[in-house]
Protein backbone atom coordinates (compact mmCIF):
# COMPACT_ATOMS: atom_id res chain seq x y z
CA UNK A 1 0.00 0.00 0.00
CA UNK A 2 2.88 2.33 0.90
CA UNK A 3 6.27 2.08 -0.70
CA UNK A 4 9.35 4.08 0.25
CA UNK A 5 11.87 4.65 -2.54
CA UNK A 6 15.22 6.00 -1.34
CA UNK A 7 13.54 8.36 1.09
CA UNK A 8 15.44 10.83 3.18
CA UNK A 9 13.94 13.49 5.39
CA UNK A 10 16.58 16.02 6.36
CA UNK A 11 19.17 14.17 8.46
CA UNK A 12 16.44 12.45 10.40
CA UNK A 13 15.49 9.36 8.40
CA UNK A 14 17.17 7.42 5.60
CA UNK A 15 14.96 4.67 4.19
CA UNK A 16 16.32 3.06 1.01
CA UNK A 17 13.24 0.94 0.30
CA UNK A 18 10.48 -0.76 2.17
CA UNK A 19 6.77 -1.50 1.86
CA UNK A 20 3.78 -1.43 4.15
CA UNK A 21 1.00 -3.81 3.24
CA UNK A 22 -2.68 -3.15 2.92
CA UNK A 23 -5.13 -4.68 5.37
CA UNK A 24 -2.38 -5.49 7.85
CA UNK A 25 -1.23 -4.23 11.21
CA UNK A 26 2.30 -2.89 10.92
CA UNK A 27 4.07 -1.80 14.07
CA UNK A 28 7.08 0.49 14.31
CA UNK A 29 9.25 0.01 17.35
CA UNK A 30 12.47 1.71 18.40
CA UNK A 31 14.02 4.12 20.84
CA UNK A 32 12.56 7.55 21.26
CA UNK A 33 14.16 9.94 18.81
CA UNK A 34 14.82 7.17 16.29
CA UNK A 35 12.43 8.64 13.70
CA UNK A 36 9.15 6.72 14.13
CA UNK A 37 6.93 9.79 14.26
CA UNK A 38 8.77 11.22 11.27
CA UNK A 39 7.97 8.06 9.28
CA UNK A 40 4.27 8.36 10.13
CA UNK A 41 4.27 12.01 9.07
CA UNK A 42 5.77 11.02 5.74
CA UNK A 43 2.87 8.59 5.27
CA UNK A 44 0.10 11.16 5.72
CA UNK A 45 2.01 13.93 3.94
CA UNK A 46 2.36 16.15 6.96
CA UNK A 47 5.93 16.32 5.66
CA UNK A 48 7.40 15.39 2.29
CA UNK A 49 10.71 13.60 1.69
CA UNK A 50 13.65 15.91 1.07
CA UNK A 51 14.93 13.14 -1.21
CA UNK A 52 13.29 10.15 -2.87
CA UNK A 53 9.58 9.44 -2.90
CA UNK A 54 6.76 7.76 -1.06
CA UNK A 55 4.20 5.85 -3.14
CA UNK A 56 0.61 5.23 -2.07
CA UNK A 57 -1.07 2.47 -4.08
CA UNK A 58 1.63 2.91 -6.69
CA UNK A 59 1.13 6.66 -7.00
CA UNK A 60 3.69 9.25 -5.90
CA UNK A 61 2.30 11.14 -2.93
CA UNK A 62 3.51 14.33 -4.60
CA UNK A 63 0.70 13.92 -7.10
CA UNK A 64 -1.98 13.40 -4.48
CA UNK A 65 -3.76 16.32 -2.81
CA UNK A 66 -2.47 16.53 0.77
CA UNK A 67 -5.76 17.39 2.44
CA UNK A 68 -7.71 14.65 0.66
CA UNK A 69 -4.93 12.17 1.43
CA UNK A 70 -5.04 13.03 5.13
CA UNK A 71 -8.78 12.39 5.16
CA UNK A 72 -8.08 8.89 3.94
CA UNK A 73 -4.94 8.26 6.00
CA UNK A 74 -5.83 9.70 9.38
CA UNK A 75 -3.31 10.04 12.20
CA UNK A 76 -3.56 9.85 15.95
CA UNK A 77 -0.75 12.14 17.07
CA UNK A 78 1.61 11.32 19.88
CA UNK A 79 0.09 13.80 22.30
CA UNK A 80 -3.26 14.36 20.69
CA UNK A 81 -4.56 17.85 21.23
CA UNK A 82 -8.11 18.11 22.49
CA UNK A 83 -10.11 21.14 21.34
CA UNK A 84 -11.83 23.39 23.87
CA UNK A 85 -15.50 22.48 24.31
CA UNK A 86 -17.47 19.34 25.13
CA UNK A 87 -16.94 15.67 24.37
CA UNK A 88 -19.51 15.93 21.59
CA UNK A 89 -17.65 18.89 20.04
CA UNK A 90 -14.42 16.92 20.04
CA UNK A 91 -15.93 13.86 18.46
CA UNK A 92 -17.65 15.90 15.78
CA UNK A 93 -14.74 18.21 15.01
CA UNK A 94 -13.00 15.68 12.76
CA UNK A 95 -16.17 15.31 10.71
CA UNK A 96 -16.43 19.08 10.53
CA UNK A 97 -12.83 19.41 9.33
CA UNK A 98 -13.54 16.81 6.66
CA UNK A 99 -16.66 18.73 5.62
CA UNK A 100 -18.90 15.79 6.53
CA UNK A 101 -22.23 15.73 8.31
CA UNK A 102 -22.23 15.72 12.15
CA UNK A 103 -22.96 12.35 13.75
CA UNK A 104 -26.17 11.58 15.64
CA UNK A 105 -25.94 11.24 19.40
CA UNK A 106 -26.71 7.53 19.03
CA UNK A 107 -23.60 7.02 16.94
CA UNK A 108 -21.52 9.14 19.30
CA UNK A 109 -22.69 7.11 22.29
CA UNK A 110 -21.66 3.89 20.57
CA UNK A 111 -18.22 5.36 20.04
CA UNK A 112 -17.98 6.35 23.71
CA UNK A 113 -18.79 2.74 24.60
CA UNK A 114 -16.11 1.44 22.27
CA UNK A 115 -13.45 3.66 23.81
CA UNK A 116 -14.74 2.92 27.32
CA UNK A 117 -15.47 6.50 28.21
CA UNK A 118 -18.44 6.62 30.52
CA UNK A 119 -19.09 10.34 30.28
CA UNK A 120 -21.89 12.54 29.14
CA UNK A 121 -21.65 13.89 25.59
CA UNK A 122 -22.15 17.37 27.03
CA UNK A 123 -19.34 17.01 29.58
CA UNK A 124 -16.56 19.57 29.20
CA UNK A 125 -13.23 18.10 28.14
CA UNK A 126 -11.16 20.32 30.44
CA UNK A 127 -11.39 17.91 33.36
CA UNK A 128 -10.58 14.69 31.47
CA UNK A 129 -7.48 12.75 32.49
CA UNK A 130 -4.62 12.08 30.09
CA UNK A 131 -5.84 8.56 29.38
CA UNK A 132 -9.40 9.74 28.81
CA UNK A 133 -8.20 12.40 26.38
CA UNK A 134 -6.20 9.82 24.48
CA UNK A 135 -9.25 7.58 24.14
CA UNK A 136 -11.40 10.54 23.11
CA UNK A 137 -8.90 11.32 20.34
CA UNK A 138 -9.14 7.70 19.27
CA UNK A 139 -12.93 7.91 19.20
CA UNK A 140 -12.65 11.01 17.02
CA UNK A 141 -10.59 8.94 14.59
CA UNK A 142 -12.98 5.97 14.49
CA UNK A 143 -15.85 8.26 13.50
CA UNK A 144 -13.93 9.34 10.42
CA UNK A 145 -13.78 5.79 9.14
CA UNK A 146 -10.59 6.24 7.10
CA UNK A 147 -8.86 3.60 5.00
CA UNK A 148 -5.61 3.80 6.97
CA UNK A 149 -5.06 4.52 10.66
CA UNK A 150 -1.68 5.93 11.70
CA UNK A 151 -1.44 5.56 15.45
CA UNK A 152 1.47 7.22 17.25
CA UNK A 153 1.72 5.56 20.64
CA UNK A 154 -2.06 5.17 20.95
CA UNK A 155 -1.94 3.66 24.41
CA UNK A 156 0.93 5.57 26.04
CA UNK A 157 -1.35 7.15 28.65
CA UNK A 158 -3.39 4.02 29.41
CA UNK A 159 -2.90 1.43 32.13
CA UNK A 160 -2.07 -2.11 30.99
CA UNK A 161 -5.59 -3.40 31.34
CA UNK A 162 -7.29 -0.57 29.44
CA UNK A 163 -4.52 -0.65 26.86
CA UNK A 164 -5.20 -4.29 26.12
CA UNK A 165 -8.96 -3.77 25.73
CA UNK A 166 -8.66 -0.64 23.60
CA UNK A 167 -6.04 -2.03 21.23
CA UNK A 168 -8.01 -5.26 20.90
CA UNK A 169 -11.14 -3.26 20.04
CA UNK A 170 -9.16 -1.28 17.46
CA UNK A 171 -7.72 -4.34 15.79
CA UNK A 172 -11.14 -5.97 15.61
CA UNK A 173 -12.70 -2.81 14.23
CA UNK A 174 -10.03 -2.62 11.60
CA UNK A 175 -10.44 -6.24 10.59
CA UNK A 176 -14.19 -6.07 10.31
CA UNK A 177 -13.95 -3.09 7.99
CA UNK A 178 -10.76 -4.32 6.29
CA UNK A 179 -8.62 -1.30 7.15
CA UNK A 180 -4.89 -0.84 7.54
CA UNK A 181 -3.11 0.10 10.77
CA UNK A 182 0.39 1.45 11.06
CA UNK A 183 1.26 2.13 14.66
CA UNK A 184 4.09 3.06 16.94
CA UNK A 185 4.24 1.47 20.34
CA UNK A 186 6.63 1.01 23.22
CA UNK A 187 4.72 -1.99 24.50
CA UNK A 188 6.42 -5.27 23.59
CA UNK A 189 3.29 -7.13 24.58
CA UNK A 190 1.07 -5.13 22.21
CA UNK A 191 3.57 -5.34 19.38
CA UNK A 192 3.98 -9.12 19.62
CA UNK A 193 0.36 -9.89 20.19
CA UNK A 194 -1.38 -7.76 17.59
CA UNK A 195 1.03 -7.02 14.74
CA UNK A 196 1.34 -8.74 11.41
CA UNK A 197 4.66 -7.04 10.81
CA UNK A 198 7.09 -5.46 13.24
CA UNK A 199 9.57 -2.95 11.88
CA UNK A 200 12.46 -1.91 14.05
CA UNK A 201 13.68 1.66 13.61
CA UNK A 202 17.13 2.66 14.75
CA UNK A 203 18.67 6.10 14.30
CA UNK A 204 16.51 6.87 11.29
CA UNK A 205 17.07 3.54 9.55
CA UNK A 206 15.23 0.26 9.37
CA UNK A 207 17.17 -2.13 11.58
CA UNK A 208 14.92 -5.14 11.22
CA UNK A 209 11.64 -6.41 9.90
CA UNK A 210 9.73 -9.40 11.16
CA UNK A 211 6.47 -11.05 10.17
CA UNK A 212 4.50 -12.19 13.19
CA UNK A 213 2.00 -15.02 13.16
CA UNK A 214 0.88 -14.87 16.73
CA UNK A 215 -2.54 -13.53 15.89
CA UNK A 216 -5.24 -15.89 14.68
CA UNK A 217 -8.13 -14.59 12.68
CA UNK B 1 -19.17 82.35 16.66
CA UNK B 2 -16.00 84.09 17.76
CA UNK B 3 -12.95 84.41 15.57
CA UNK B 4 -9.78 82.39 16.02
CA UNK B 5 -7.30 83.62 18.63
CA UNK B 6 -3.86 83.48 17.06
CA UNK B 7 -1.40 82.41 19.74
CA UNK B 8 1.61 84.67 20.06
CA UNK B 9 5.07 83.32 20.76
CA UNK B 10 4.77 84.66 24.29
CA UNK B 11 1.52 82.78 24.87
CA UNK B 12 3.09 79.53 23.66
CA UNK B 13 6.08 80.07 25.92
CA UNK B 14 3.65 80.32 28.83
CA UNK B 15 2.47 76.78 27.97
CA UNK B 16 6.02 75.48 28.47
CA UNK B 17 5.49 76.16 32.17
CA UNK B 18 3.95 72.69 32.26
CA UNK B 19 7.26 71.17 31.18
CA UNK B 20 9.09 73.12 33.87
CA UNK B 21 6.64 71.88 36.49
CA UNK B 22 7.15 68.29 35.36
CA UNK B 23 10.93 68.75 35.43
CA UNK B 24 10.73 70.15 38.95
CA UNK B 25 8.69 67.17 40.08
CA UNK B 26 10.97 64.48 38.65
CA UNK B 27 14.03 66.30 39.94
CA UNK B 28 12.60 66.55 43.44
CA UNK B 29 11.66 62.88 43.46
CA UNK B 30 14.96 61.74 42.00
CA UNK B 31 13.36 60.14 38.93
CA UNK B 32 16.01 60.15 36.22
CA UNK B 33 13.86 61.29 33.33
CA UNK B 34 14.91 64.94 32.84
CA UNK B 35 16.79 64.21 29.67
CA UNK B 36 13.89 62.35 28.04
CA UNK B 37 11.41 65.05 29.00
CA UNK B 38 13.57 67.81 27.54
CA UNK B 39 14.27 65.84 24.37
CA UNK B 40 10.60 64.95 23.93
CA UNK B 41 9.50 68.58 24.38
CA UNK B 42 12.14 69.83 21.96
CA UNK B 43 11.40 67.18 19.35
CA UNK B 44 7.67 67.76 19.59
CA UNK B 45 8.21 71.49 19.06
CA UNK B 46 10.71 71.16 16.23
CA UNK B 47 8.78 68.46 14.38
CA UNK B 48 5.52 70.39 14.52
CA UNK B 49 7.13 73.69 13.48
CA UNK B 50 8.76 71.92 10.57
CA UNK B 51 5.55 70.16 9.56
CA UNK B 52 3.74 73.49 9.89
CA UNK B 53 6.02 75.18 7.40
CA UNK B 54 5.92 72.20 5.06
CA UNK B 55 2.13 72.18 5.17
CA UNK B 56 1.98 75.94 4.49
CA UNK B 57 4.16 75.40 1.46
CA UNK B 58 2.13 72.42 0.25
CA UNK B 59 -1.21 74.16 0.75
CA UNK B 60 0.04 77.17 -1.19
CA UNK B 61 1.41 75.02 -4.00
CA UNK B 62 -1.02 72.11 -4.37
CA UNK B 63 0.27 69.52 -6.79
CA UNK B 64 -0.70 65.90 -7.40
CA UNK B 65 2.95 64.94 -7.34
CA UNK B 66 3.55 66.29 -3.85
CA UNK B 67 0.32 64.78 -2.51
CA UNK B 68 1.25 61.35 -3.84
CA UNK B 69 4.77 61.71 -2.50
CA UNK B 70 3.44 62.53 0.96
CA UNK B 71 1.05 59.58 0.97
CA UNK B 72 3.96 57.39 -0.07
CA UNK B 73 6.10 58.69 2.79
CA UNK B 74 3.32 58.21 5.35
CA UNK B 75 2.58 54.72 4.06
CA UNK B 76 6.26 53.72 4.10
CA UNK B 77 6.73 55.05 7.58
CA UNK B 78 3.67 53.15 8.85
CA UNK B 79 4.78 49.89 7.20
CA UNK B 80 8.33 50.35 8.46
CA UNK B 81 7.01 50.88 12.00
CA UNK B 82 5.03 47.62 11.88
CA UNK B 83 7.87 45.60 10.36
CA UNK B 84 10.34 46.95 12.87
CA UNK B 85 8.11 46.11 15.78
CA UNK B 86 7.99 42.43 14.81
CA UNK B 87 11.45 42.24 13.32
CA UNK B 88 12.22 38.86 14.86
CA UNK B 89 8.96 37.01 14.32
CA UNK B 90 8.48 37.82 10.64
CA UNK B 91 9.54 35.74 7.66
CA UNK B 92 9.82 37.27 4.18
CA UNK B 93 6.49 36.02 2.81
CA UNK B 94 4.64 37.44 5.79
CA UNK B 95 6.46 40.76 5.47
CA UNK B 96 5.28 41.01 1.89
CA UNK B 97 1.72 40.35 3.03
CA UNK B 98 1.96 43.20 5.55
CA UNK B 99 3.27 45.62 2.93
CA UNK B 100 0.57 44.60 0.48
CA UNK B 101 -2.36 44.66 2.89
CA UNK B 102 -1.37 47.95 4.52
CA UNK B 103 -0.98 49.76 1.22
CA UNK B 104 -3.96 48.32 -0.67
CA UNK B 105 -6.32 48.48 2.32
CA UNK B 106 -5.57 52.09 3.19
CA UNK B 107 -5.25 53.42 -0.35
CA UNK B 108 -8.57 51.87 -1.40
CA UNK B 109 -10.28 53.47 1.60
CA UNK B 110 -8.58 56.85 1.17
CA UNK B 111 -9.73 57.13 -2.42
CA UNK B 112 -13.22 55.89 -1.68
CA UNK B 113 -13.50 58.36 1.18
CA UNK B 114 -12.19 61.37 -0.67
CA UNK B 115 -13.95 60.83 -3.99
CA UNK B 116 -17.31 59.44 -2.95
CA UNK B 117 -17.85 60.61 0.62
CA UNK B 118 -16.19 64.04 0.77
CA UNK B 119 -16.08 64.55 -3.02
CA UNK B 120 -12.90 66.60 -2.98
CA UNK B 121 -11.86 68.47 -6.08
CA UNK B 122 -9.22 68.65 -7.31
CA UNK B 123 -8.56 65.08 -6.17
CA UNK B 124 -5.14 65.92 -4.79
CA UNK B 125 -6.28 68.89 -2.65
CA UNK B 126 -3.69 68.57 0.13
CA UNK B 127 -5.88 70.23 2.73
CA UNK B 128 -8.16 67.17 2.68
CA UNK B 129 -5.92 64.50 1.32
CA UNK B 130 -3.11 64.75 3.84
CA UNK B 131 -4.99 64.80 7.17
CA UNK B 132 -7.47 62.16 6.07
CA UNK B 133 -4.80 59.85 4.67
CA UNK B 134 -2.84 60.37 7.88
CA UNK B 135 -5.74 59.30 10.05
CA UNK B 136 -6.65 56.25 7.97
CA UNK B 137 -3.05 55.10 7.66
CA UNK B 138 -2.29 55.72 11.33
CA UNK B 139 -5.29 53.75 12.53
CA UNK B 140 -4.70 50.92 10.08
CA UNK B 141 -1.15 50.71 11.31
CA UNK B 142 -2.37 50.17 14.86
CA UNK B 143 -4.94 47.62 13.66
CA UNK B 144 -2.42 45.70 11.55
CA UNK B 145 0.03 45.64 14.47
CA UNK B 146 -2.58 44.14 16.76
CA UNK B 147 -3.68 41.66 14.10
CA UNK B 148 -0.14 40.54 13.31
CA UNK B 149 0.69 40.17 16.99
CA UNK B 150 -2.40 38.07 17.60
CA UNK B 151 -1.84 35.90 14.51
CA UNK B 152 1.81 35.21 15.37
CA UNK B 153 0.97 34.43 18.98
CA UNK B 154 -1.98 32.26 18.00
CA UNK B 155 0.06 30.23 15.52
CA UNK B 156 2.72 29.74 18.16
CA UNK B 157 0.62 28.88 21.20
CA UNK B 158 -2.03 26.90 19.29
CA UNK B 159 0.33 25.16 16.91
CA UNK B 160 -0.63 21.77 18.34
CA UNK B 161 -4.32 22.42 17.60
CA UNK B 162 -3.51 23.51 14.05
CA UNK B 163 -1.43 20.37 13.58
CA UNK B 164 -4.18 18.22 15.06
CA UNK B 165 -6.73 19.75 12.69
CA UNK B 166 -4.46 19.04 9.72
CA UNK B 167 -3.97 15.37 10.56
CA UNK B 168 -7.74 15.05 10.87
CA UNK B 169 -8.04 16.27 7.29
CA UNK B 170 -8.67 20.00 7.72
CA UNK B 171 -7.67 22.51 5.08
CA UNK B 172 -5.19 25.13 6.31
CA UNK B 173 -8.04 27.61 6.21
CA UNK B 174 -10.25 25.50 8.50
CA UNK B 175 -7.31 24.64 10.75
CA UNK B 176 -6.53 28.31 11.41
CA UNK B 177 -10.07 29.69 11.35
CA UNK B 178 -10.27 30.34 15.08
CA UNK B 179 -6.88 32.03 15.24
CA UNK B 180 -7.71 34.22 12.24
CA UNK B 181 -11.13 35.18 13.64
CA UNK B 182 -9.70 36.00 17.07
CA UNK B 183 -6.98 38.11 15.45
CA UNK B 184 -9.52 40.06 13.43
CA UNK B 185 -11.47 40.68 16.60
CA UNK B 186 -8.38 41.84 18.49
CA UNK B 187 -7.46 44.20 15.67
CA UNK B 188 -10.80 45.98 15.28
CA UNK B 189 -11.85 46.10 18.95
CA UNK B 190 -10.01 49.36 19.77
CA UNK B 191 -11.74 51.11 16.87
CA UNK B 192 -15.14 49.79 17.95
CA UNK B 193 -14.46 50.83 21.55
CA UNK B 194 -13.47 54.31 20.54
CA UNK B 195 -16.71 54.58 18.55
CA UNK B 196 -18.62 53.60 21.68
CA UNK B 197 -16.95 56.28 23.78
CA UNK B 198 -17.04 58.92 21.07
CA UNK B 199 -18.38 62.27 22.25
CA UNK B 200 -18.97 61.08 25.80
CA UNK B 201 -15.67 59.85 27.12
CA UNK B 202 -13.60 62.03 24.84
CA UNK B 203 -13.71 64.47 21.97
CA UNK B 204 -11.48 63.18 19.23
CA UNK B 205 -8.45 65.21 18.26
CA UNK B 206 -9.61 66.12 14.81
CA UNK B 207 -12.90 67.50 16.06
CA UNK B 208 -11.25 69.38 18.91
CA UNK B 209 -8.86 70.93 16.44
CA UNK B 210 -11.64 71.97 14.08
CA UNK B 211 -13.74 73.46 16.86
CA UNK B 212 -10.77 75.37 18.28
CA UNK B 213 -10.00 76.79 14.88
CA UNK B 214 -13.54 78.13 14.53
CA UNK B 215 -15.48 75.47 12.62
CA UNK B 216 -19.11 75.10 13.71
CA UNK B 217 -19.41 72.06 16.03
CA UNK B 218 -22.11 70.58 13.77
CA UNK B 219 -19.77 70.63 10.78
CA UNK B 220 -16.96 69.25 12.91
CA UNK B 221 -19.25 66.45 14.06
CA UNK B 222 -20.35 65.58 10.54
CA UNK B 223 -16.69 65.24 9.57
CA UNK B 224 -15.93 63.27 12.69
CA UNK B 225 -18.69 60.76 11.98
CA UNK B 226 -17.54 60.33 8.41
CA UNK B 227 -13.89 59.98 9.34
CA UNK B 228 -14.70 57.50 12.09
CA UNK B 229 -16.50 55.30 9.57
CA UNK B 230 -13.61 55.73 7.15
CA UNK B 231 -11.18 54.63 9.86
CA UNK B 232 -13.34 51.60 10.63
CA UNK B 233 -13.36 50.68 6.94
CA UNK B 234 -9.62 51.15 6.48
CA UNK B 235 -8.74 49.16 9.62
CA UNK B 236 -11.16 46.34 8.79
CA UNK B 237 -10.13 46.09 5.15
CA UNK B 238 -6.38 46.16 5.69
CA UNK B 239 -6.56 43.70 8.61
CA UNK B 240 -8.87 41.39 6.67
CA UNK B 241 -6.54 41.29 3.69
CA UNK B 242 -3.53 40.80 5.97
CA UNK B 243 -5.14 37.83 7.76
CA UNK B 244 -6.53 36.16 4.64
CA UNK B 245 -3.13 36.20 2.98
CA UNK B 246 -1.13 35.98 6.21
CA UNK B 247 -2.31 32.63 7.60
CA UNK B 248 -1.44 30.98 4.30
CA UNK B 249 2.23 31.98 4.62
CA UNK B 250 2.59 29.50 7.49
CA UNK B 251 1.89 26.68 5.00
CA UNK B 252 3.61 25.51 1.85
CA UNK B 253 1.96 24.50 -1.43
CA UNK B 254 1.49 20.96 -0.09
CA UNK B 255 -0.62 22.29 2.81
CA UNK B 256 2.16 21.44 5.25
CA UNK B 257 3.17 23.65 8.16
CA UNK B 258 6.58 25.24 7.81
CA UNK B 259 8.08 23.67 10.90
CA UNK B 260 11.18 25.82 10.73
CA UNK B 261 9.30 29.11 10.97
CA UNK B 262 8.35 28.98 14.62
N1 LIG C 1 10.77 19.30 12.25
C1 LIG C 1 11.91 18.80 12.74
N2 LIG C 1 13.06 19.45 12.46
C2 LIG C 1 14.23 18.99 12.92
N3 LIG C 1 14.35 17.91 13.67
C3 LIG C 1 13.25 17.20 14.00
C4 LIG C 1 11.97 17.63 13.55
N4 LIG C 1 11.06 16.75 14.02
C5 LIG C 1 11.75 15.82 14.73
N5 LIG C 1 13.06 16.08 14.71
C6 LIG C 1 14.13 15.26 15.30
O1 LIG C 1 14.17 14.05 14.58
C7 LIG C 1 14.44 12.96 15.41
C8 LIG C 1 13.37 11.89 15.26
O2 LIG C 1 12.17 12.39 15.82
P1 LIG C 1 10.85 11.52 15.89
O3 LIG C 1 10.51 11.06 14.52
O4 LIG C 1 9.84 12.32 16.61
O5 LIG C 1 11.31 10.27 16.76
P2 LIG C 1 10.43 9.21 17.55
O6 LIG C 1 9.01 9.39 17.19
O7 LIG C 1 10.99 7.89 17.12
O8 LIG C 1 10.67 9.45 19.01
C9 LIG C 1 14.57 13.51 16.81
O9 LIG C 1 15.94 13.68 17.07
C10 LIG C 1 13.87 14.86 16.72
O10 LIG C 1 14.42 15.77 17.63
MG1 LIG D 1 7.46 9.88 18.34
Amino acid sequence: MFEFVNVKYKEIVDLPSFCIEEGKVTTLVGQSGSGKTTILKLLNKMISPTQGKVLFKGKDLKEINSVLHRRNVVMLTQNSAIFPGTIRDNLNIGLMFQEKKEADDEVLKQILKKIMLSKDLDAPVATLSGGEKQRLALGRLLLLNPEVYLLDEPSSALDDETEEIIIKMLIEHVHIYNKTIIMVTHSKNIAEKYSDTIIEVERGRIAGRREVNARHH
Amino acid sequence: MHGIIDLTIFQILLAYIFVLILLAIVKARGIKREKEIIIASLRMTLQLVLVGYILVYIFNNPSPFITVLIIFIMESFAIYTVLKRFSEGLFPAFKRVIVFSMSTGTIACIFYFLFLVVQVSPWYDPQYFIPIAGMLIGNSMTGISLGVKSLLEGMKTQKNLVEEALVLGATPQAATKKIVDDSFDAAIMPTINSMLGMGIVFLPGMMTGQILSGTAPTTAIAYQIAIMLGILGAVALSVFVMLQLGYRTFFNKEDQLFYDLF
